[in-house]
């Protein structure tokens, strides 16, 4: 592996943090709090480490996947853990490993909270909750990639492909870095229109702007203890529950849009499907709960269940209504587009909705191979060949993920919750959505968990956002073998190639 | 510029490195995804898996805004009908490799009508190149300007020549010759020279002459360069029949060694009647032998199996007193082959790369005031040999070269005019019409107003 080169990366990414923590502190300047000294006392510490880790670029930049995996799992740790320091030396959280479960989950994008009272926090802490969405919405690294010139041929997209989500990533044009910087000018653009159209519906700026960040991460804190539905304002929560959908695209479709290929882009089949199963979620849900929950009127019922299934599926966790209180069928169906998702290449986490059509695709293909055991079938994508690798990948990615579904569900009962709060919660942090059901519902937070199952909770938001590998390669020991014996051969072949050059 | 690329073959593959670490934006095009993935790894590329004759994969790879099309698959006629279609859908540039012999007698005809820029045949610049190094044998390299008027050699400084721990400003002086030392290699590493560094013998000296000033100071500097009589070939491919035929004009007795009887016989048919062809192992020592090894003047291990090539040239150079070449297909150790006694050695890919490289340079710069017209990678890509024509008026035209603020890690070696060869001096200056020949460490010159710090 080469050490050097993930070091230097990892102070890339501390000096974008520094970056990004100046915001908050303006924002602290702006309203006259003092918590604004807590911000910049860690953007100096962030800035420090990363300026001493960047000084000298190493000779050697190649590197290879399990690098671009290893840089990636630890750069978001370390956002995690530096981005939940201001928290608690502001007071606000005390208990450091809270602070790093909200940072984690701000980061992620996920949106679960272990804070009972949101308002409560002062407007730097808010804005920088909505912030870290932002950022780790479209991913730290890509934007790494996209200010910084990193030499290094292939290398840099092995950091593309181990932070960006979907079964195969590729490049929109033939750079990395032109790539990293379109996906931001789109992110960045759709931002910002969000943020006009909340202002033109008499949203504040501050609460436009947080809510803008948080639903172009698709991250889902809000800065009111009621979510969005503070807002009691059908146009508001109407532009919100769009741009939800939205954000769940993936970023190549407005791409093509933007080139004028109309017909590529809405002839994508992963955006059908997209838009596919909403409209049937909203369908369902909404019969569901006009009657039951809404007195038979059916407007609100049909636009608190296309905000619901849209906050759900977009995996951002908004919320106008309690559906902890709908019935049983509602809840379902939220749980299953819990484990959807939203779709490859966009900001939104979940199985993602490509690899459900893959998966669907070759479980027909076993039936049918079972029929005719010598039919040949291809597996397509809009109209392409998904070859044998990327079908694998996918088979393993889903069985991965039902694993570590599996195995936190336990570990999180030993809190003696009942299980619908310990799967919702667990479905909800690995997909980083944020409420589950029950007692993490809406109106429901983390903080009833016991430290052992907050440390997994973080654990699953860090894996789910980065869909597992690059979390499951940093800590599996196969990894490091051998890391102590190489660098000590390294120094001792060092010392013996100086002593030649003196001789 | 825009650049796409179809087939990622040895040569492709190389091809979208280099051209992608130049920075242009590379597309590349192969029906194999197992290639593409391999490219995307370790280049800055966007890779599309289609066959590259079809529009529709073209379009895709975006062949509207395309500056350059470069095709290299393994097959003549697929190479030549992408070009075509490419032409007919975008107003680029079109390079294609061809390697038929019978389609390279008449690339002039090919390229007019179908609107080809440029055909390659690799085989066959490889073995002009082999057979240059046949033509001057104590040259490990050699590199030719301005239509092989002016010759850049690489040697060898021996333990007794006059010039071994001398300071190059003396040693020129008692050579009387008109030569300029560009680069000194020893060991690792490697020297711009200047009038006071010192050669030492075991130094590899890179320098720009002339074909009759190179002879003499060959001979002045102690070095062996008898002409060379006879030379056998192992291996009977495509560049043994262009090297045959290149050394048989210039008058050498050639030997081919093939393995394949079929291969021989047709090798029989083509080529002239007192070349001798031998069916055999070319790795076999007893035959080698017995086919006059010993007193060979040259030999050239050519065979498709790089670590055969390096073995014979390794056991011949060893043993016997002939002057080896190598050809090198696909083996990338570049550092350590050189180090190996192994005399020559020659890589097929990297020439293509070369040729293709100082296409797209010129192209880059056509609205300049002087355009590349060859382009070598020398002392192992660590510094190119560029060689410039000079259109028009610019900073560096009309101003003796001691008023030029020139860069650091550039060397204006020498300056054609009217077919004779001025090495520079500080009066000197460039006139339009010139060849500039230039070596440097930098790999971004594009103009010769770049050499200007």
């Amino acid at each position: 592996m080469n050490y050097f080169m993930i070091l230097y990366l990892l102070g890339w990414v501390m000096n974008i943090m520094s970056l990004c923590l100046a915001l908050p502190v303006c924002v602290g300047l702006y309203f006259g709090e003092a918590q604004w000294k807590m911000y910049a006392l860690v953007m100096l510490i962030s800035l420090a480490i990363g300026v001493l880790l960047t000084v000298r670029k190493p000779k050697r930049s190649v590197f290879y996947a399990k690098d671009g995996f290893v840089t990636v799992g630890l750069s978001w740790i370390g956002l995690s853990l530096v981005g939940a320091l201001p928290f608690t030396l502001t007071g606000e959280i005390p208990f450091y490993l809270d602070a790093v479960f909200e940072s984690a989950s701000g980061f992620t994008t996920t949106g679960a909270s272990i804070l009972t009272d949101v308002e409560a926090l002062c407007h730097c802490s808010l804005f920088w909750r909505s912030f870290t969405h932002w950022i780790g919405g479209m991913g730290v690294l890509v934007f790494l990639l996209a200010i910084v010139p990193l030499a290094g041929g292939g290398s840099s997209m092995q950091l593309m492909k181990a932070e960006s989500p979907g079964p195969s990533v590729g490049k929109l044009v033939p750079k990395v870095r032109y790539t990293a910087f379109i996906l931001y000018a789109i992110y960045f653009a759709m931002t910002l229109l969000e943020i006009v159209l909340l202002l033109a519906g008499g949203m504040p700026l501050f609460d436009s702007v947080t809510t803008a960040f948080g639903t172009a991460g698709t991250g889902g804190f809000a800065i009111h203890n009621a979510s969005i539905g503070f807002y009691k304002s059908y146009y508001l929560q109407g532009v919100v529950t769009v741009f939800m959908i939205l954000f769940g695209v993936n970023f190549s479709v407005y791409y093509l849009l933007l080139l004028k290929r109309f017909g590529q882009a809405l002839k994508s089949e992963e955006l059908r499907w997209y838009l596919g199963i909403i409209s049937f979620a909203v369908i369902c849900i909404t019969l569901n709960i006009y009657k039951l929950n809404y007195g038979g009127k059916l407007f609100p019922a049909f636009h608190n269940a296309a905000f619901s299934v849209a906050s759900i599926i977009s995996t951002t966790g908004f919320a106008t209504a309690d559906f902890n209180s709908w019935p049983q069928l509602s809840k379902l169906i939220l749980v299953i587009l819990m484990f959807i998702g939203a779709s490859a290449g966009s900001t939104g986490g979940g199985i993602k909705v490509s690899r459900i059509i893959l998966l669907v695709k070759s479980s027909l293909r076993e039936i049918s191979s079972v029929i005719h055991p010598r039919g040949v079938k291809i597996v397509k994508l809009d109209k392409k060949r998904i070859d044998h690798e990327t079908l694998r990948g996918t088979t393993s990615f889903f069985v991965v993920c039902m694993l570590v579904f599996v195995i936190s569900a336990f570990l999180v009962s030993l809190d003696g919750h009942d299980m619908t709060t310990s799967l919702t919660a667990v479905a909800a942090t690995m997909n980083n959505i944020g409420p589950g059901l029950e007692l993490v519902g809406p109106t429901g937070n983390y903080s009833s968990f016991s430290p052992l199952s907050k440390i997994i909770l973080i654990f699953d938001m860090l894996a789910g956002r980065l869909e597992y590998f690059p979390m499951l390669v940093l800590f599996s020991p196969t990894t490091w073998k051998g890391t102590f014996g190489a660098v000590k051969r390294r120094i001792i072949w060092k010392k013996k190639t100086m002593r030649q050059k003196v001789k | 510029m825009n650049i796409i690329i179809v087939g990622c073959g040895k040569v492709g593959s190389a091809l979208a490195e280099q051209l992608a670490d130049d920075g242009h934006d590379i597309t590349v095009i192969d029906t194999n995804a197992e290639a593409i993935r391999r490219v995307t790894e370790t280049a800055d590329v966007m890779g599309i898996v289609g066959n590259g004759a079809v529009h529709l994969v073209q379009q895709e790879a975006g062949i509207r805004y395309a500056d350059l099309f470069i095709v290299m698959t393994n097959s003549d006629e697929l190479n030549l009908l992408c070009c075509m279609i490419a032409k007919r859908a975008s107003d680029c540039k079109t390079i294609a490799r061809v390697r038929n012999p019978v389609y390279i007698t008449e690339s002039s005809f090919i390229k007019e009508k179908l609107g080809i820029s440029m055909i390659i045949n690799p085989e066959l610049v490889a073995a002009s190149e082999m057979a240059r190094l046949f033509s001057i044998p104590s040259a490990i390299e050699v590199d030719t300007f301005e239509r092989g008027r002016i010759e850049l050699l690489k040697t060898e400084v021996p333990e007794k020549s006059p010039i071994a721990g001398v300071q190059i400003k003396s040693a020129l002086g008692k050579l009387s010759g008109r030569i300029l030392i560009c680069a000194v290699e020893r060991g690792d590493k490697v020297i711009i020279p200047t009038g006071d560094d010192t050669i030492y013998a075991g130094d590899k000296i890179s320098f720009i002459t002339t074909h009759k000033d190179g002879t003499q100071f060959f001979k002045k500097a102690g070095i062996a360069n008898e002409h060379l009589r006879s030379v056998i070939i192992v291996g009977g491919g495509k560049i043994a029949v262009y090297l045959t035929q290149k050394l048989c004009e210039y008058g050498f007795k050639v030997k081919v060694i093939e393995k394949d009887k079929a291969q021989c016989e047709y090798l029989n048919s083509i080529l002239p009647a007192n070349v001798l062809i031998i069916h055999g192992d070319g790795s076999d020592q007893r035959l080698l032998l017995e086919e006059g090894i010993s007193e060979a003047d040259g030999f050239a291990s050519i065979t498709d199996i790089d670590e055969e090539n390096i073995m014979l040239s390794l056991y011949v150079g060893s043993n016997f007193s002939a002057k080896t070449v190598t050809k090198i297909n696909k083996l990338n150790f570049e550092g350590i082959i050189d180090r190996l006694p192994i005399g020559s050695v020659v890589y097929p890919k990297n020439i293509t790369a070369e040729l293709i490289l100082s296409y797209v340079r010129a192209l880059t710069n056509s609205a300049g005031s002087s355009s590349i017209q060859t382009l070598y990678n020398i002392i192992g890509g660590k510094a190119q040999a560029l060689e410039f024509k000079v259109k028009s008026e610019s900073e560096v035209v009309g101003t003796p070269l001691s008023q030029l603020r020139i860069r650091r890690n550039v060397l204006i070696c020498c300056i054609g005019r009217g077919g004779k060869m001025i090495i520079p001096s500080g009066q000197d200056s460039i006139k339009i019409g010139d060849t500039v020949v230039v070596v440097t460490t930098d790999k971004d010159l594009n103009d010769l107003s770049d050499i200007l710090s």
